[in-house]
Formats: structure tokens, C-alpha cells, sequence
């Protein structure tokens, strides 16, 4: 096999070292490299959003990223999203609104609404919708999943309002 | 207070706590079938079959033994050529012999995708790379996929030996048809001919796919001594032990399966694909293996379910009554016998009393994988075609569609088509708060239609093991052997708090592994939080017992005079005071009363209630595209009681999405040499978000007085109705009926064209 690449990147505020093939994902990379499996692979070519993570502040399928694309960029997964002993407002409405079945896309999905409620603090039901379009989820039917998303922009807003 | 004692009102049950698996899935933590690795581990993959059908002629795997890193190859000749042996396999009967060739193909391939040969090797790149040393020479047959040309005389034939079963003569030569069964009572000419309205209508439904996110997986041990150890997500730990063991040939005791978390399943996951082939590379390169399916082999080699052709015929009087019904089931099998046109006839006309009729249902193998278990098994595929005639009916009669239902509609007493007596059902209910809610009467805008459709759904129960522990604190451990696919977790906690009176958070519910728990069927057929809940409920009850006989001995008072109520032993003896022994007390005390505090309990549970439901869906047609969109949707069902509600209305919502998805556009379509053109979810579109709106879910509860809380399973009926709901919302918009699904946009065009 082909000689493996040294890279140095940032995961969720740490740097971090490890060798890759030329061919291999991000998303591989994290999981069997980093050990951090909490992004799942659904399909591998970008069309369940299972595989979400931030590189450099934006939403990627990093199963459409090689890992040699991570040198030097900033990468930020689910296991970064609670901080320390605390949920992010959105893990803790997705617990409310039982907005999980499985479980197997939400990791995707929660990176994937902080990332629309970074830029967009009020969103409409319509905008969460087509904002997570690119994220499957085939056992809820969505519907607890956006009354979540919803109820935690409104939760984080308010948050903001007071601060 | 005894008043309160003697009719306990439930704290726990019908509320909606937050389940305990919560936040290990909203971290990432939670570990799901690839998300699992030990020490040394190797990978592995499958060569697959390029063909839809190919005898093989020889398989050379001598170059593919001789790259460095690889560690096994093997093909069928390493597993027992099995005999051809039926056994019960949770809800419907398997053949042993066919599920093993079709975990590894033996003489022919039988559809594209089907396996051939498989590698484990240092890297997955190296597994990779190793596949494509393995040489198979096929000899290419003629392939057949369509049910009804595989059915025809002449069409290529998958099995040389398959003779029809069921038929009034012995077939004199083998055909694809291997099984044909029947249904009927009364008199159906008397029943057409006495008849003032008929209606006729051919319906054709294409495979879909469980479209479960997670794709197949697991890591398999297999140690010198011939024990084997494995990690994998499934329906069922006890199926897959079972199975494995079959198909390798050992004993079931020689293997431990440890659930993973499981990542959906629909049914789909009540087989086994990867399970006996990583043992069998584990055993020959003596290390653990894993193999993670891609989503293009999960389309191509694990489920889907049937593609169907579906013939109705219905005569009624004019005030609606519906006399006679004779209704014609194809179903594609895929490559071996077993397609669940069983349960689609059976479930057919289930939701109405008629008196005159019969079902006839056609089991026809076809070049395409095995199909699998999917929700409700065949039940969407013959209730969109009753669906479908009955409002067809409603439509000639001038009638409205819930009143059709309700007039013909099934009620308590009445003996199901497919044999037994009604009992404590909701289905009149049910239809009375579809018409009572505001979606019925809402006004419809342009280009809009609204459809109603029922479904109906047996549930069952059957075998299920589960063990309370008290801990010495006061908390509970609760053990079931059923993986946790929708929250069955929280329902198991929520049961065995009820009963031993604790707050939810301190009752743990595990899934246990095969060597921890006693059998349990696999989690399917909606009888987990029935089946599995009622073991609970009784070992619960067990301790409660206990409970009260320990405080008894340090009271010393009769068990008689003991009430357990709120997690607390109180002294119903008046010239005793004592105040009230918590568990917490109790389980301090253990020691002095008879040591550790647990009970296990392993049942047979009978008595499921079957499930009814009755969907309302609202369409628009975009004119220039063809473009069909779901803009409401109403989804009413009734669940016995609901023990998390939040939980049963996500079944009903998410059920209902993936019929969404069947009607409007999820298809298999293959090419003239029967591959499949669409292995992937870009072409292959289950509904996203943007596609819906919310799905209104509403909970009928006419409790099922068989189980403790009175739960029916939840998790089927809701898939039922809605093929038919979204035709005929669709027919409603576009004043004809299209019958085939899926009704995706050229599909729609072609029919506004010809307008
Ligand atoms: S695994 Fe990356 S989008 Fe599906
Ligand atoms: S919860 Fe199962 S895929 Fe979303």
C-alpha cells in the first residue's frame, strides 16, 4: 500500500496527530485513527448527513473529505458539543422532544442544526426543514426533530436576549 | 388510602421521561455495530455476484491467498452444505438451507449483489484490493424480476426444484411460483351476484428498502477452542446466535452475541448477512474480524421487501355494504422462497366484516436479494389495493369515505377474515376521531386532494425473558434480552418503576447478551413493549412480593397485612406501629431477610391486541412537474395505552413517513441485465425533512385488558395506511386514480398529459 501522510489538526479545541493513506476519509480517520465514532456512516457519498462534522467553522459530510485535507484546519465533531458536564441546548431538546429513535443520524443532526443556528438564530419551520434536507433520518418522520430545533433556537435566543 | 391502594393510579406509565439511552446518543457515545473494535482485529468483505443469475463455474482464490495482508478467504465450500429443513423463526417459518445460500452462494448466484466469496485482511484497503483477485467464471443465465413474468410459463427458472405448494393438484414441473395460499368464507358468486355496485382495480407496487441508516455490521471472535464471541447490531442477539450457528454448523452454546446499539432495522435486521461469514474468517485466520457493509451492498444484498401486483374486485349493495371481495396477491420473494404475501392476505380485508370472500396469494421467487421483513410485513402492499377499491366504491356510491368504513368496518365479536374473534379493538373508535378531528373538514385549495385510508396490524407477543435486580441502595437494574431500536428502554424502565413504586431515574434498563439473559425473540413484529414489558411487569411483581414477605419477617406481620405502595411496604395491621419500609430500607436490610433481592421471569406472552389505524392525508400536484407534495397529514391509531406517549406517536410518524416515501418515491429500478440503477440515497430517495410537514399523531387508547397496562404494539399499523391514504389523496387531486406506485413526478406528468 501506498506510504502513509503525518497530519496535524485541531478536533474540538485539541490538537491532535495521526497517519493516513492518501485515500482515506475524514470520516474513517476520526473513527478508527481518533477513536471518535460518534459520526456515523450512513452511505458514505454525501446523501444521509450521518457523517456531519464542522472543518473550519463549516457544515461537511466528512465522508466526502480526505483526511489529508484536515492539516491544519479546525475540526469540530458531536463529542465536542457538550461543554464539559453540560448538554448544548439542542442535545437537551432532542431528549425533551423524544426527536430520537434510533439514535443513528442524531450525532449528524446535531451538528448540522448548530451549525444553522450559528447563523441563523430564527430560523422558520421551513428553513430547519430545508436546512436538514441533506440529513436522513428514517425513523421519526422528522417531526420531533424540528419542534426540537425550533424549541432550542427560541431557548438559545431568549438565553441571548438575557445575557 | 386504601382506596388509593386498591385502584393505583399510574405515576410512571403514560408519562414521557427522558429515556436513560438519551445521552449517550446525543454525544456520540453511544456505540452502534461499527462503531465497535478489539485488539488485533482484521477486515472483512464480500465479493459479489456481478450477475442477476449465474451458474458458477469456478471461484480461483490463489492470488487473492497470496497478498500480504490477507489472513482468510473463504467461499461456500467453508461452510456445511446444509439440508433443505423449515424451522419457525419468529413471526414466519425460514428454511435453513436457503438462509445459508444466501449468506454465501453455493452453485449459482441468484441476483446481483448475491455473495460469493469473502476476504478478511490487515486493512480494509487490503480487503479491498483482495476481492478483485478472486476470479469466479459464471456461466450468465437468463435473469427474471418482474412478479408476473416470473410466474409466466418459459421464465427462466431459479430453482430447478421448486415445485408450487398449495395448489389442488401436485404441479408437474417445477416453476418460480413456490407457494400459492387461500383465504375465503361464504359464497363469492353469490356474494357478486347479489351485488348492485362492483368495482374492479390492478395495482402494482415495486421493492422498496427498510432504509434503515445504519448499515449492516458487526466484529466477530472466534477463539482456537472453537468459542466465539460477537459484537453486531441486530432486530434479535438470540437470532443471530441461532442463526449463526445453523448456517456454520456448530452449537449455539459455542457462541456469545453482545448487542450493539442498533442504528433501525424495520424488520430488515431480523436476518442474518455478515454474522456466519465473519465467524467463519475469524475461525481460519485465528483473529477477530469486522465487517461494515456500504450502503450499495445494503441495497443490493439485505432486504427489501416485495414488489407486488395486487388485484381487487369488491361488490356492495347501494347503501354500501360491501358483500363480496375477491382479492389476488403476487408478491416477489426475491431469490428464495419466503415473501410475506402470508400476512398481506391475511391482513387484506382484515379491517371489514364481509361476508363473502377470497384472498389468494402468490409466493414468486425473482433474481432480485431475499426480501426481508419490512414493518408490517405485506400488509402496506394488499391494504393499498383494498384501500384503493373501497374508495373507489365510496366514489360510485356517492358515498363518504370514512362512512364506508365505519358501515363495513370491523367491531368487537366479529370474526377477523383471517380467522379468529375480535376483541377489545379500537378500529370504530378510531375511525370516529379521523372523522371528529378539524383535518377532515379543513377546506382544500388548489390542485389539492384529501385521501383516507385504514390499516390494520396483528402484533404479536411470544417469547421474551427479563430479570429485575434491587440494588442495594434502593435503585433497580431491569434485563431484557430485546435490542433497543425506538425507546424501548425507557418503556421497560417506566413499566418496572410503576410496579415497584420507584422514580423512573432509578430503574437502569439494560440490553443484555445472550449468555446474561434468557431467550427473547427478536424485537419485531411490535411485541417488545408488550411482550418484553409483561415479563418486566411480572419480575417487578415478583420483588413486590418479596418485598412485602421481608418486611413481613422484621415486622413479623402476615404478607396478607403488608401493602406496597409509593416504593414503600406499609403495615395494614393497625396494632402494629410501624412506619412504612422503603425499597431503599429493605434493600439496606437484604442481608438480614434472604440475601440479594432479584427475579427473573421468562414467558410465552399470548394475548397481544392487534392494532387499527386510519390516516388522513392532504396532496398538491405542481401541474408543470408533476411534483406531488404531502401539505397535512393526520395519522390516528389506536394503541391500547400508551406507555410513552411521546414514543408511540414518533412510531405513528415515522411509519407513516416511510409509507409517504413508498407511495411517492422510493423504488428499485433495475436495468435490462437486472442490476440494480439506483444502490445509493441520491437516487434511492427515502422523504427528507423539506418533503413533509408535521405529522399530526393521534393516540386512540382502548386498552388491551391481556396486558398489565393494557399496551398493544405500536410500531406496524402506522407503515399500513398510508400508500392508499396518499392514492387517494392524489386521485382526489387529480380526478383519476393511479394504481402503481411509486406516483413519482413522470409518473404524475404522464397521467396529466393524457388528461
Ligand atoms: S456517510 Fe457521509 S453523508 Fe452519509
Ligand atoms: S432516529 Fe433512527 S435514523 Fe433517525
Amino acid at each position: 500500500m501506498s506510504k502513509r501522510t503525518h497530519i496535524s489538526t485541531t478536533v474540538n479545541g485539541d490538537p491532535v496527530e495521526f497517519l493516513s493513506d492518501p485515500g482515506v476519509t475524514l470520516l474513517d480517520a476520526l473513527r478508527d485513527e481518533l477513536q471518535l465514532t460518534g459520526a456515523k456512516e450512513g452511505c458514505g457519498s454525501g446523501d444521509c448527513g450521518a457523517c456531519s462534522v464542522m472543518l473550519d467553522g463549516r457544515l461537511v459530510c466528512s465522508c466526502l473529505v480526505l483526511a489529508v485535507e484536515a492539516e491544519d484546519r479546525r475540526i469540530e465533531t458531536i463529542e465536542g458539543m457538550a461543554q464539559g458536564g453540560e448538554l448544548h441546548p439542542l442535545q437537551q431538546k432532542f431528549l425533551e422532544h423524544a426527536a430520537l429513535q434510533c439514535g443513528f443520524c442524531t450525532p449528524g443532526l446535531l451538528v448540522a442544526s448548530k451549525a444553522l443556528l450559528d447563523q441563523n438564530p430564527d430560523p422558520t419551520e421551513t428553513e430547519v426543514r430545508y436546512w436538514l434536507a441533506g440529513n436522513l433520518c428514517r425513523c421519526t418522520g422528522y417531526d420531533k426533530i424540528i419542534r426540537a430545533v425550533m424549541d432550542a433556537a427560541a431557548e438559545l435566543r431568549q438565553a441571548r436576549r438575557v445575557a | 388510602m386504601t382506596d388509593v391502594m386498591d385502584k393505583p393510579a399510574l405515576k410512571v406509565v403514560g408519562t414521557r421521561p427522558i429515556r436513560p439511552d438519551g445521552v449517550d446518543k446525543v454525544t456520540g457515545r453511544a456505540a452502534y455495530g461499527a462503531d465497535f473494535a478489539m485488539p488485533g482485529m482484521i477486515w472483512g468483505k464480500i465479493k459479489r455476484s456481478p450477475h442477476a443469475h449465474a451458474r458458477i463455474v469456478s471461484i480461483d482464490t490463489k492470488k487473492a491467498r497470496a497478498l500480504p495482508g490477507v489472513k482468510a478467504v473463504v467461499t461456500a465450500a467453508d461452510f456445511p452444505d446444509l439440508a433443505s429443513q423449515e424451522f419457525e423463526a419468529g413471526e414466519s417459518a425460514s428454511n435453513l438451507r436457503d438462509m445459508s445460500l444466501n449468506v454465501m452462494a453455493r452453485g449459482k448466484a441468484l441476483y446481483k449483489g448475491h455473495a460469493v466469496a469473502a476476504v478478511a485482511a490487515a486493512s480494509p484497503q487490503i480487503a479491498q484490493a483482495a476481492l478483485e483477485l478472486i476470479e469466479v467464471t459464471y456461466e450468465v443465465l437468463p435473469h427474471v424480476i418482474d412478479v408476473e413474468a416470473a410466474m409466466a410459463p418459459g421464465a427462466p427458472l431459479l430453482h430447478d426444484h421448486l415445485y408450487t405448494e398449495g395448489l389442488d393438484e401436485h404441479p408437474a414441473a417445477p416453476s418460480n411460483i413456490a407457494k400459492r395460499n387461500r383465504l375465503e368464507r361464504g359464497d363469492l358468486a353469490a356474494g357478486f351476484a347479489a351485488a348492485e355496485v362492483i368495482v374492479e382495480g390492478r395495482y402494482v407496487t415495486q421493492a422498496v428498502h427498510q432504509g434503515y441508516i445504519e448499515p449492516h455490521a458487526c466484529v466477530c471472535a472466534m477463539s482456537q477452542d472453537g468459542q466465539a464471541q460477537v459484537w453486531s447490531s441486530s432486530q434479535g442477539q438470540f437470532m443471530v446466535r441461532t442463526y449463526s450457528a445453523k448456517i456454520l454448523g456448530i452449537d449455539a452454546a459455542n457462541i456469545r452475541v453482545t448487542p450493539a446499539e442498533i442504528g433501525g432495522g424495520f424488520g430488515g435486521k431480523t436476518v442474518v448477512y455478515l454474522e456466519p461469514v465473519a465467524l467463519a474468517l475469524s475461525r481460519q485466520s485465528g483473529l477477530p474480524v469486522k465487517m461494515v457493509m456500504t450502503r450499495e451492498e445494503v441495497f443490493e444484498a439485505t432486504g427489501p421487501t416485495s414488489g407486488a401486483v395486487v388485484e381487487v374486485k369488491l361488490g356492495a349493495k347501494k347503501d354500501g355494504r360491501i358483500v363480496a371481495a375477491e382479492v389476488e396477491l403476487k408478491y416477489q420473494a426475491g431469490a428464495f422462497p419466503g415473501s410475506p404475501v402470508g400476512a398481506g392476505s391475511m391482513t387484506a380485508l382484515a379491517v371489514y366484516d364481509i361476508e363473502n370472500f377470497r384472498i389468494t396469494g402468490w409466493d414468486v421467487v425473482t433474481n432480485t436479494p431475499k426480501v426481508a421483513a419490512y414493518r408490517a410485513p405485506g400488509a402496506p402492499i394488499s391494504a393499498f389495493g383494498v384501500e384503493s377499491a373501497v374508495d373507489d366504491l365510496a366514489l360510485k356510491l356517492g358515498m363518504d369515505p370514512i362512512a364506508i368504513r365505519e358501515l363495513n368496518g370491523v367491531r368487537n365479536g366479529v370474526k377477523a377474515s383471517y380467522g379468529p374473534t375480535f376483541r377489545d379493538i379500537g378500529f370504530q373508535e378510531t375511525l370516529a376521531a379521523a372523522k371528529a378531528h378539524p383535518h377532515w373538514s379543513a377546506p382544500l385549495g388548489p390542485n389539492q386532494g384529501r385521501g383516507v385510508a385504514a390499516g390494520f396490524w396483528f402484533n404479536i407477543g411470544g417469547e421474551s425473558t427479563a430479570a429485575v435486580h434491587i440494588n442495594e441502595d434502593g435503585g433497580a437494574v431491569v434485563a431484557t434480552g430485546n435490542p433497543d431500536i425506538g425507546g424501548s428502554r425507557a418503556s421497560m424502565a417506566m413499566m418496572a418503576a410503576e410496579v415497584l413504586g420507584l422514580p423512573v431515574e432509578k430503574v437502569r434498563p439494560i440490553v443484555a447478551d445472550t449468555a446474561s439473559i434468557g431467550f427473547s425473540m427478536l424485537t419485531g413484529g411490535s411485541r417488545t413493549t408488550f411482550a418484553t414489558g409483561m415479563a418486566v411487569t411480572q419480575a417487578a411483581e415478583k420483588i413486590v412480593a418479596d418485598l412485602k414477605r421481608r418486611a413481613g419477617l422484621l415486622w413479623d406481620v402476615p404478607v396478607d397485612q403488608i401493602a406496597w405502595e409509593g416504593g414503600a411496604a406499609h403495615c395494614l395491621d393497625p396494632r402494629k406501629d410501624v412506619k412504612p419500609l422503603t425499597l431503599a430500607a429493605l434493600a439496606a436490610q437484604s442481608g438480614k431477610t434472604g440475601g440479594p433481592i432479584s427475579a427473573e421471569v421468562a414467558i410465552n406472552a399470548q394475548g397481544a391486541g392487534p392494532g387499527f389505524g386510519v390516516h388522513i392525508c392532504d396532496v398538491e400536484i405542481d401541474r408543470e412537474t408533476g411534483h406531488v407534495s404531502v401539505v397535512r397529514y393526520t395519522a390516528v391509531q389506536d394503541v391500547g395505552k400508551a406507555i410513552h406517549p411521546a414514543y408511540v406517536e414518533g412510531q405513528i410518524q415515522g411509519g407513516a413517513v416511510q409509507g409517504i416515501g413508498w407511495a411517492l418515491n422510493e423504488e428499485y429500478v433495475f436495468d435490462r441485465e437486472g442490476r440494480m440503477e439506483n444502490p445509493g440515497f441520491l437516487d434511492y430517495r427515502v422523504p427528507v425533512a423539506s418533503d413533509l410537514p408535521m405529522i399530526d399523531a393521534v393516540m386512540v387508547e382502548v386498552p388491551n385488558p391481556r396486558h398489565p397496562f393494557g399496551a398493544k404494539g405500536v410500531g406496524e399499523v402506522p407503515i399500513v395506511p398510508p400508500l392508499a391514504a396518499v392514492a387517494n389523496a392524489v386521485r382526489g387531486a387529480l380526478g383519476v386514480r393511479m394504481s402503481e406506485l411509486p406516483m413519482s413526478p413522470p409518473k404524475v406528468r404522464a397521467v396529466l398529459d393524457s388528461l
